[in-house]
């Protein structure tokens, strides 16, 4: 029997210990360490079968996505044709260099030795150091592309010393006639950080991947794209390949047909020469749309890299609006090539068109006086005199007779003031004016003026060079013609009839004799026997009288020169539009339209043409446009501001100050205009003499030549 | 004694050594410059020839250490222990004069480290020492106080080096002795109690902060996968991806391809258990076991105090290695540079756990040569 008080510890006796005790301690403490190490042997044993079968797939999976990396290899861009399949925009096999600004080390140091390497400009590198600067990390910024084979292996063995670095072979986007499809085509460029946002796809951040920016190559990327291939190699912890595993071949984006004539597009993208303008031509029978030039351009080529600052500071600074397309994003007032539309809703309100109104120079409604542009008046004139003679008065007197709403119904059933189903980026609609668009937008009464400005195009019509096309292809066949751009789309509107057959072949007439008889564009007759040309000359004025005269003083204060057209007159096939921007009268048009007409019957007649025009100009638009940027560079190179980062801010900008410039003439609205003299009136053919145009030219009307371009090849 | 099936055709010299623990030694010698010849990329160099080298210069020594008599090894156990002492000042006084902290001193073409010395060093001192106490004074501050300084002063040069590693290796070794000698249980619980509630304190004052980032990634792993906590991940993906027999010898690709970190020698066991599985991480450990279950024999059968002692301390040291390398390679202790004996390249370790075996066989043979009787002492 225990005695409790024996437990408690200072009365305790002390414990005799003896080495035997300390041994059994020793046995048995070692007892207890064998067992907890055993313990851990066992933890570790169903450690070790855990991590290697319980867990075994999942780090199988890890360790195979350690070893094999993924790179994908862009796909092709299919190439865009023009209705012949030659390419408008193709690939070229090339060399390039990237950067991946998050893996660069020491990125200002980088950029200046691959400088050095690739012997760029200071301008160049200045924009690579600015986008590496602003952009997000992941996304790579390009640094040259088409580098020459030493350059591209001088870099690859100096690659360990600079991290970042991607230099690849690869294909790059082509532009083969580059400023001429500019506006039309657009460009291509890596895609930005909210485009990858939107579209989380790892394409869009491979080196050297671009997607379509601008025009058809935006419009078509669905298209274009193709499916990228792809590189399974092994790779180390450090990134470097150790073995291919398997490659897939990328497929090639699908080719998208367009209904444009590439060498057509090109010649009037040349033609335009000087000018700032836009020329437009349909096919007749299908509604094709063989031409949408509109220059100055920028070239696409050199956009696919980057825009870079010095390149945009000059596109930007251009008076011209190299940037802007103006097909589409021009709006003009029409001027008087409104008046074969006007007749056709004079024939379909009832008006004969033999009926005369005789012009005294002007014609009194009320208390107000309204002038033909010949003040010394026209005398008995019917419609067809009306139109070849563009004489205002007519019009006056018949648009007072049926109103202005038939007047409008017919401008846009001509498509005026409409939009059309082509896959563009946007395209501006224009104004067609009546009394309820008045009261809504400017909350005041329609005047009789208003019909009077409207009736010879100005006032508040306005509308783009492609609606004057569609409106002279329809007006030439009688049908509702649609404008195509790709050839997948079905022609269209051919079932429908606008106009009856006897109203559209006195119009016919009529517009033929502007050109081939008495009418206002004589010099526009085509130097083709047996294929005759009908058209209207219009020019539109864009201040008041007290502030220019249309013809010289600031070049932005010159009345824009206008002319639509087709031909055969008899057998339409073609008709267009151009529109030259402040050319001073339609007397800059016409020549251009001839032009652009001769060398789609016969081409050589037309290049010559254009030769002796290049020649005094000094070469072609895209030479024009190479030796300003260097000269630009050179001047003002190190002063220019950085362009915009996004892409869209240039887009916004050019869209806002389009649709300013169509408010031009909103200014002068109100006013009556004093309808401008249509350029050569009474027509001499050319040809019929090598001595200037203005001494044939009647004293009344003042010659095109002054501001037409300067050389005129007859 | 192992000596009877050997009887007849094997002679008595060769029959009586420690076969049930060599031959485990060897196989996993053998094994390991196996698993270097495959981190090598396939050769043996630079790797498995200078494994199995060192393996034979220090089973030399092994034999050496295994054949000293008793009451020299008695004699001159401190000043061993003082020398190994001497040299790890001397490293302090070096590391200070050349303006910068370091392990080792170069003494001609050898490199030694002395705090690796010092793991065994620290076990025969505290061994001597609980032998010539005198059993009374168990439970008293004497039996504590002097042993205490035995252990503290090594630890605390080493820790200046700064390594804690091995400074743990020291202590565990030496409390493992401790333990062992019979000092008062409450002792160690409370010493137990007192470290736990103090792991706050020195992991927020005492720590740098390269430990203190081993700490976090070894309670939360995910958290960094690409920075500290990358050699953990790497190497649970190279023995969770092995399954159970491997991706095949030389076919390791986390090794190979140099995602896992050191596979030569901290993670030797991952570049193992990845090319031969579960079954060659079994074997492994199995012969592990072996070989600590033949120390734990070896200290059981000791006849005194002294070889007990020594023997049990020699084989914790053995084992505290092999367990902290492992728990670390599989994600369950923080990362150390700690390596796993005879399969990992390196020198010092290899020394360390050879001394170990020495120690361990030459208690051995004094067991066999005087057998404990019954009470003797």
């Amino acid at each position: 029997m225990k005695i409790p008080f024996l437990q408690n510890g200072p009365q305790k006796p002390a414990r005799m210990i003896s080495a035997s005790i300390l041994r059994s301690t020793f046995e048995r403490r070692s007892v207890v360490i064998g067992a907890v190490q055993g313990g851990i042997g066992a933890l570790l044993a169903l450690r070790l079968g855990y991590l290697s079968v319980a867990e075994n797939e999942k780090y199988r999976l890890e360790s195979e996505s350690n070893r094999v990396n993924l790179t994908l290899i862009p796909p092709r861009r299919g190439w865009i044709l023009d209705r012949d399949g030659a390419p408008l925009a193709s690939n070229r096999a090339d060399f390039r260099v990237d950067l991946i600004p998050e893996r660069l080390v020491n990125a200002k140091e980088t950029i200046d030795r691959l400088g050095e390497l690739l012997s760029l400009d200071s301008a160049r590198i200045a924009d690579i150091k600015d986008k590496v600067s602003t952009s997000r990390g992941f996304q790579p910024v390009e640094v040259a592309s088409g580098l020459r084979y030493e350059q591209f292996a001088a870099l690859s063995v100096r690659l360990p010393d600079l991290p970042g670095v991607v230099p690849q072979r690869g294909f790059s986007r082509f532009y083969p006639t580059a400023s001429s499809v500019g506006h039309l085509i657009g460009y291509v460029g890596p895609a930005s950080a909210e485009e990858y946002e939107k579209d989380p796809n790892p394409l869009l951040i491979t080196p050297g991947y671009k997607i379509g920016k601008d025009g058809l190559e935006k419009q078509f990327e669905k298209e274009l794209r193709g499916v990228p291939g792809a590189r399974r190699v092994e790779v180390t912890a450090g990134g470097r390949i150790v073995r291919d595993l398997e490659t897939r071949e990328d497929v090639q984006g699908a080719p998208v047909k367009l209904t444009i004539d590439g060498p057509l597009q090109d010649y009037a993208a040349r033609r335009i020469g000087l000018e700032s303008g836009s020329v437009v031509v349909m096919d007749c029978l299908t509604g094709d749309l063989l031409c949408m030039a509109s220059m100055p351009s920028f070239d696409p080529n050199s956009f696919s890299d980057g825009i870079g600052g010095v390149e945009y500071a000059m596109l930007r600074d251009d008076e011209r609006v190299p940037l802007r397309n103006k097909v589409l994003k021009g709006l003009y007032p029409p001027g008087s090539t409104v008046k074969p539309m006007v007749s056709m809703a004079l024939m379909q309100a009832g008006i004969d068109p033999d009926e005369t109104v005789n012009c005294g120079g002007g014609l009194r409604v009320g208390n107000r006086v309204f002038g033909c542009w010949n003040r010394r008046g026209h005398g008995a004139t019917n419609m067809a005199k009306a139109i070849y003679q563009s004489c205002d008065v007519y019009f006056y007197a018949m648009a007072q007779r049926i109103g202005m709403d038939p007047i409008a119904e017919m401008a846009r059933r001509c498509g005026m003031g409409q939009e059309f189903p082509l896959p563009v980026t946007s395209q501006f609609f224009g104004t067609v004016p009546d009394p309820a668009w008045k009261m809504k937008k400017w909350g005041r009464e329609w005047q009789t003026f208003d019909t009077v400005n409207a009736t010879i195009g100005q006032g508040y019509m306005l509308s783009s060079p492609l609606q004057l096309a569609v409106m002279a292809s329809r007006i030439a066949t009688g049908h509702h013609v649609m404008p195509r751009l790709t050839l997948d789309t079905k022609p269209r509107g051919f079932n429908d009839i606008d106009f009856p057959l006897e109203q559209v072949e006195y119009v016919r007439k009529a517009m033929s004799d502007v050109v081939n008889g008495p009418g206002t564009a004589g010099r526009a007759r085509l130097p083709i026997d047996g294929t005759l040309m009908a058209g209207k000359t219009g020019t539109a004025q864009v201040v008041s009288l007290s502030i220019s005269n249309g013809k010289s003083g600031p070049w932005k204060y010159r009345d824009h020169g206008l002319f639509i057209f087709f031909a055969p007159y008899d057998k339409p096939r073609y008709a267009g539009a151009v529109v030259i921007e402040h050319g001073g009268g339609s007397g800059a048009a016409y020549p251009i339209a001839r032009d652009v007409m001769t060398f789609l019957f016969d081409p050589a007649k037309g290049l010559e043409a254009l030769a002796a025009l290049e020649a005094g100009w000094g070469g072609t638009a895209q030479q024009r446009l190479e030796r300003r940027y260097a000269s630009y560079a050179t001047e003002r190179g190190a002063i220019v501001n950085r362009p915009p980062r996004r892409d869209e801010e240039i887009f916004d900008r050019v869209e806002a100050e389009a649709r300013r410039a169509a408010t031009q003439t909103d200014a002068i609205a109100d006013e009556v205009i004093a309808p401008r003299p249509e350029a050569n009136p009474s027509g001499t053919p050319p040809g019929t003499s090598a001595g200037p145009a203005p001494s044939l030219a009647p004293p009344s009307s003042p010659a095109p030549a002054q501001t037409a371009p300067p050389v005129e090849t007859t | 004694m192992n000596t009877v099936a050997a009887r007849g055709i094997v002679p008595e010299p060769i029959a009586r050594q420690p076969w049930e623990m060599l031959i485990p030694l060897v196989l996993l010698t053998c094994f390991g410059g196996l698993v270097l010849y495959s981190a090598g990329g396939g050769s043996m160099q630079p790797f498995a020839l200078s494994h199995f080298i060192r393996f034979g210069v220090f089973a030399v020594m092994t034999a050496i250490i295994a054949s000293l008599p008793r009451d020299a090894v008695r004699l001159l156990t401190y000043p061993a222990y003082s020398m190994v002492l001497l040299l790890l000042l001397a490293v302090e006084v070096v590391g200070q004069v050349g303006g910068g902290s370091q392990r080792w001193l170069e003494l001609g073409p050898i490199r030694i480290q002395p705090s690796e010395l010092m793991k065994p060093a620290v076990v025969l001192a505290m061994a001597r020492f609980y032998e010539t106490l005198p059993a009374g004074l168990i439970g008293s501050w004497r039996s504590v106080v002097p042993s205490g300084m035995l252990i503290v002063l090594p630890i605390g040069l080493v820790l200046m080096q700064p390594d804690l590693g091995t400074s743990v290796a020291i202590a565990f070794g030496g409390v493992v002795v401790m333990f062992l000698s019979g000092l008062p249980l409450w002792w160690f619980l409370t010493a137990g109690g007192l470290g736990i509630a103090a792991l706050p304190l020195v992991y927020f004052f005492a720590l740098h902060d390269y430990q203190r980032a081993r700490v976090t990634t070894f309670l939360d792993p995910e958290n960094d996968p690409l920075g500290a906590g990358y050699h953990i991940a790497q190497s649970k993906i190279a023995i969770g991806s092995g399954g159970i027999f491997g991706k095949g010898f030389n076919n390791g690709t986390q090794s190979h391809l140099n995602y896992l970190p050191e596979p030569h020698t901290d993670f030797v066991f991952a570049t193992m258990a990845e090319e031969w599985g579960l079954m060659g991480g079994l074997f492994v450990l199995a012969m592990y076991t072996l070989i600590l279950r033949w120390g734990w024999k070896v200290a059981s059968e000791s006849r005194d105090r002294f070889c007990a002692l020594l023997a049990a301390g020699a084989t914790a040291t053995i084992f505290f290695y092999i367990a902290i390398n492992l728990l670390m390679v599989m994600g369950m202790a923080p990362a150390k540079g700690i390596p796993l004996p005879w399969m990992s390249h390196g020198g010092s370790s290899m020394m360390t756990n050879m001394i170990c075996i020495g120690l361990l066989m030459m208690v051995n043979r004094w067991n066999r040569e005087a057998p404990r009787r019954g009470l003797a002492i």
